[in-house]
């Protein structure tokens, strides 16, 4: 049996006709089209899907699309300007912080709200907040310092977007 | 790996839960956080006819301290219980920090990791060290289930088709009492090979007038070490006798072997997780 959900994503409302098994990945996806949302392990391992539910880094391969109704979600989508890249972005580029590129939706989500919450980590603090994100090209040195040259960029940029 | 088809039930209310739940019969699950449900869901180890969801129930996402027991309802997110903890239950909190990861936290509930029963998740073993219970519901009534008598096997409580765990209840130890906890897990985040969370509180004479030792990822079900507590209640807490008081909690218990570790290993680490974390409950402990 289908059913309406109604949920804002980036700033746009949306409103589809759903399984009640669908992901809230699968939603954003092939319902919404918003495929920079990537799907790994479907169990919660991976982090690949991880998206922000009103300002909070979830998995969004472990929630129900039907769930999602009348919350606001963020994708890696939403994040960057019209007219470049969000600063996070930016020193992912900078740095090197990706290889292939498949974790990196999920990581540079979960670091926006990480750095929203601890504007000044440590390299520890960095290597625990994505300790929930695998990157199996096994990149890590760089994601780590890019995540260290955001933070620094966002300080001096004042609070950011 | 997608789910099998289910219908989908978003209770508004807990009576709107407990009814949806009286009327699907044994076919149905409580999806609250969903981080344990929806793994199984997606690997279709679990293939119920209807999930109720209770996350629309408001009333169910409260932390609150009643007559110096703490009381969590059965929505609350355990990151918000981590916040809440960090100042004054500070073993909750450093447990819930090894559950999962931040992203994970954010939508798993206390509650739901306690009626999931993952014998080697930390906050069954919290719920026997702090002497705590899970209050459920269901058409015939309310009860509660002291955590000795909830864990039963791996993934299963003494629960019965159509109730709801509603409530978690934690025994606040006395403002005296140190704490210990420890998990030995392959990577941070994951599930651990073995834990320990103890709880130590000294009388005036500085001998031990209250001991707790809880151990989880050794067994079935999460298990008290009363070997320990026996051992220790009454008596001056040395280093040796801390040490042997763990390797006799260690001894008796009955861990599994599998693809991760043998049930010697656990027992010996085990032990060792033991005697640290009682020795950390008495390094915190208020001199009198």
């Amino acid at each position: 049996m289908r059913r309406t959900v109604r949920v804002k994503v980036n700033g746009t409302e949306h409103e589809r006709s759903v399984e009640p098994r669908t992901s809230l990945a699968d939603l954003l996806r092939d319902d919404l089209d918003l495929t920079g949302t990537h799907v790994g392990c479907e169990h919660g391992v991976c982090g690949a899907c991880t998206v922000l539910l009103d300002g909070e880094p979830v998995r969004s391969c472990l929630m129900l699309a039907v769930q999602a109704e009348g919350a606001a979600i963020m994708t890696i989508e939403g994040l960057a300007p019209e007219d470049g890249l969000h600063p996070i972005q930016e020193a992912f580029r900078a740095r090197h912080g990706l290889q292939c590129g498949f974790c990196t939706p999920g990581i540079i989500l979960t670091v926006h709200a990480f750095l929203r919450d601890n504007p000044s980590p440590t390299p520890e603090e960095i290597r625990e907040a994505i300790a929930g994100n695998l990157c199996r090209c096994t990149g890590y040195h760089f994601i780590v310092e890019a995540i260290a040259a955001a933070a620094d960029a966002q300080r001096q940029g004042g609070a950011g977007p | 790996m997608k789910p099998a088809p289910f219908d989908y039930v978003a209770a508004g209310s807990l009576a709107e839960a407990v009814a949806a739940l009286d009327q699907a019969g044994e076919d149905a699950k409580v999806l609250a956080g969903g981080q344990s449900l929806v793994p199984m869901l997606n690997m279709r180890l679990a293939r119920p006819a209807v999930l109720v969801d209770i996350n629309r129930a408001r009333e169910l996402d409260y932390i609150r301290e009643v007559d110096g027991a703490v009381r969590i309802g059965a929505t609350t997110r355990q990151r918000a219980l981590e916040r809440w903890a960090a100042s004054r239950l500070p073993l909750v909190a450093e447990a819930l920090r090894c559950v999962g990861h931040a992203a994970i936290r954010n939508r798993g509930t206390a509650v739901g990791s306690l009626a999931h029963a993952d014998p080697a998740s930390e906050l069954p073993a919290l719920l026997l060290c702090l002497d705590g219970g899970l209050v459920v519901r269901s058409a015939r009534g309310e009860r509660t289930i002291p955590a000795a008598e909830l864990y039963v096997a791996p993934l299963t409580t003494s629960l019965a088709p159509g109730e709801v765990a509603v409530e978690a209840r934690l025994a606040r130890p006395p403002e005296d009492a140190g704490w210990g906890f420890a998990e030995v897990a392959r990577r941070h985040g994951d599930f651990a090979l073995v834990g320990s969370a103890a709880i130590l509180r000294l009388d005036a004479s500085a001998r031990v007038a209250l001991a707790r030792l809880a151990f989880f990822g050794v067994g079935g079900t999460p298990a008290r070490g009363a070997a320990a507590e026996a051992a220790l209640t009454g008596q001056l807490p040395t280093p040796a006798l801390i040490a042997d008081a763990a390797r006799a909690a260690a001894a008796a218990l009955r861990p599994d072997d599998d693809l991760h570790a043998t049930a010697d290993y656990r027992r010996r680490v085990a032990a060792v997780l033991a005697e640290r974390t009682l020795g950390a409950a008495l390094a915190r402990c208020a001199r009198a």
